[in-house]
């Protein structure tokens, strides 16, 4: 079975990545570093994704939005001289829990096509209202004074104190992640994506733990945007312009949706991927575009696929 | 004043109304007969602009380039059918949202590629161009008339096509229930095909008659994109009536909206404010207009399937 299998994947993927900035030490690459902190932070948005694309089988296509609010959270409290990590996790999870919450109660509503439309619409409507906040930057987005300060130290300026700090976010959200997927309430969110009839009938009621799902779902992918803000130093609207939805959406697919690591190993496969055909091409797009397509139609099941026909 | 303001708004809502309706006509009939959702037809109305942008330059006539652009648009749709959207009917949701993500992607990069990052600008014919005075001291551009005379003869058209015609009926039906349609023994694959090709026509024709009032760029048709789902989701996937009900509110809605949305704020909150949020606010009118439609008919104003 992949779900008792790839715990070994994940571990050796853990491994790895706390080993990196030893590597990057080693080579004197600061790129490395850079580029694995962005790694872990969009695996963690994927990851929180995949709770309710692989898991509850709700496509949404609005889940950069819960990027966003985490990353304007930081940038709008930095902006008022609120610089502390902690309550600028707090504000954005509780403004994406009140945004997943609202939206989730109406998009929960339909199904199929109407969900995915929806979703997006609703990500294009945070969207425009961040561009319409002038006094947040709007469309320029926002230069932050600095990172988030731990307990009034400004430890997070250091990339290894601060790609340590992503890790842990990383683990926290993968473990937690699996407990919910292992639990109860985990088994009935699979079971209404099988058949929500059936489950109605045996007494369960699949909106509450859907949208329970949704909502613990963005408040996770809040904490990307949280860390994303912090790595860039520099909040704007483009980190929830629908295209990074989509983006989202492919890191989970090409990882292997409904496996939890896939979405980590899918991160790193899209970002590296982009990375190294943005040194081919500036129209790295064009090349990006069918190989997506390809993917889509002829590798099922993504790279955790691949592992699992290999007998790993 | 403000009568005469609130009049020629509500013509520009109107135009970007028939405009939505255009792009929203072929995408409903392609979601109603095949339930096959299509990211890539926003880029349809792009490539449109782009065509029209370059026979218009290389014919010296907005005419000409319109009618070479039509048909090239019809065959870029068929093409993508072909090599692409054709292989995914069969499958999930998600993996035709990706597939089609895939191809914005491209098409995007692509025209970037032909025709370069920056802006192309068509100009308007010469034989549309002007104003014309609809009331007293109200002039209205001609072009954006002739937009909205175009887009409503469409829009006929597309009625009698649909309600009065052997191929409408069919298509109607199969949007009611295509399964059965199909065990009738009609070859809804070909049936689809046909559809398929007049919506990516439909689009590029919206592209080709916006492009002189419009910068032509890439990712031109993205927001379009989101705003054609909007209609579709408040007029009921699948009907054509409701595309047309729907692109009409939320053009007008967005249009004057923006417009006055401050001003209407003003009654209530002191001027600064009032403006500031009426700016923030007055972008999420129509999605605030989706989410209470749906919150009353989950299926739209005027839902297809039984």
């Amino acid at each position: 079975m992949i779900a008792s299998r790839f715990p070994y994947v994940a571990a050796i993927a853990f491994a790895a990545l706390a080993l990196l900035p030893l590597g990057a030490m080693l080579s004197g690459d600061g790129f490395l570093l850079s580029i694995g902190t962005r790694v872990m932070i969009f695996a963690i948005a994927a990851i929180s994704l995949d709770l309710i694309l692989g898991y509850g089988a709700m496509v949404s296509f609005g889940h950069a939005a819960f990027i966003g609010i985490g990353a304007y959270a930081v940038g709008i409290l930095s902006a008022h001289g609120v610089t502390d990590l902690f309550a600028h996790l707090a504000a954005a999870l509780a403004a994406a829990a009140l945004f997943a919450l609202a939206t989730g109660a109406v998009s929960l509503r339909t199904k199929g096509v109407y969900f995915i439309m929806i979703t997006l619409a609703f990500g294009q409507m945070i969207y425009f209202l961040a561009v319409s906040l002038a006094a947040y930057g709007g469309d320029d987005g926002l230069t932050l004074p600095g990172r988030s300060t731990l307990l009034g130290s400004s430890v997070l300026k250091s990339p290894q104190a601060f790609y340590y700090l992503t890790l842990m976010a990383l683990a926290a959200v993968y473990l937690l992640c699996r407990a919910i997927v292992g639990s109860r309430f985990g088994r009935v969110l699979q079971g209404t994506r099988q058949n929500a009839v059936r489950m109605q009938a045996i007494g369960f009621e699949p909106f509450r733990y859907q949208i329970v799902a949704y909502v613990i779902a963005g408040m996770l992918g809040s904490v990307a945007g949280v860390l994303l803000a912090n790595q860039a130093e520099f909040v704007s609207p483009a980190y929830m312009s629908w295209q990074r939805s989509g983006e989202l959406i492919f890191m989970t697919v090409l990882g292997g949706i409904g496996t939890l690591t896939g979405p980590l190993i899918g991160a790193a496969a899209y970002l590296l991927l982009e990375e190294v055909l943005s040194h081919v091409t500036e129209h790295w797009k064009i090349l990006f575009g069918p190989f997506l397509i390809l993917v889509v139609l002829f590798a099922r099941g993504g790279i955790a696929g691949l592992l699992k026909g290999r007998g790993l | 004043m403000s009568t005469t303001l609130l009049f020629i708004q509500t013509l520009n809502g109107l135009q970007f109304g028939i405009l939505l309706f255009l792009v929203a006509a072929g995408l409903t009939l392609v979601f109603g007969v095949m339930d096959f959702i299509n990211l890539a037809h926003g880029v349809q109305y792009m490539v449109g602009a782009y065509l029209a942008a370059h026979f218009t330059a290389m014919t010296g006539s907005f005419f000409a380039g319109l009618a070479l652009a039509l048909p090239s648009a019809l065959a870029i749709g068929l093409v993508l059918e072909l090599l692409v959207f054709r292989h995914l009917y069969d499958r999930d949701h998600l993996d035709q949202v990706l597939a089609t993500f895939g191809v914005i992607l491209f098409l995007n990069e692509a025209v970037r590629v032909v025709w370069g990052s920056a802006p192309l600008s068509v100009p308007v014919p010469e034989m549309l161009s002007g104003s014309v005075r609809v009331m007293d001291g109200l002039l209205y551009p001609v072009y954006r008339l002739a937009i909205i005379g175009s887009g409503l003869a469409v829009a006929a058209l597309l009625y009698v096509l649909v309600n009065h015609t052997r191929l409408g009926m069919l298509v109607r039906a199969g949007a009611s229930d295509a399964p059965m349609v199909a065990a009738l023994g009609v070859n809804i694959r070909r049936l689809f095909t046909v559809v398929f090709g007049f919506g990516a026509m439909l689009a590029g024709f919206a592209g080709a008659m916006v492009a002189p009032i419009l910068s032509v760029e890439p990712g031109m048709g993205d927001n379009l994109l989101i705003l054609t789902f909007v209609v579709l989701v408040i007029g009921g996937i699948g009907s054509v009536r409701g595309a047309f009900v729907a692109a009409l509110l939320v053009g007008v809605v967005d249009t004057v909206g923006r417009s006055f949305g401050p001003d209407l704020l003003k009654l209530m909150m002191p001027p600064s404010a009032a403006s500031q949020t009426g700016r923030a606010v007055a972008p999420m009118l129509i999605y605030i207009l989706m989410a209470a439609v749906l919150y009353f008919r989950p299926a739209g104003l005027f839902p297809a399937k039984a």
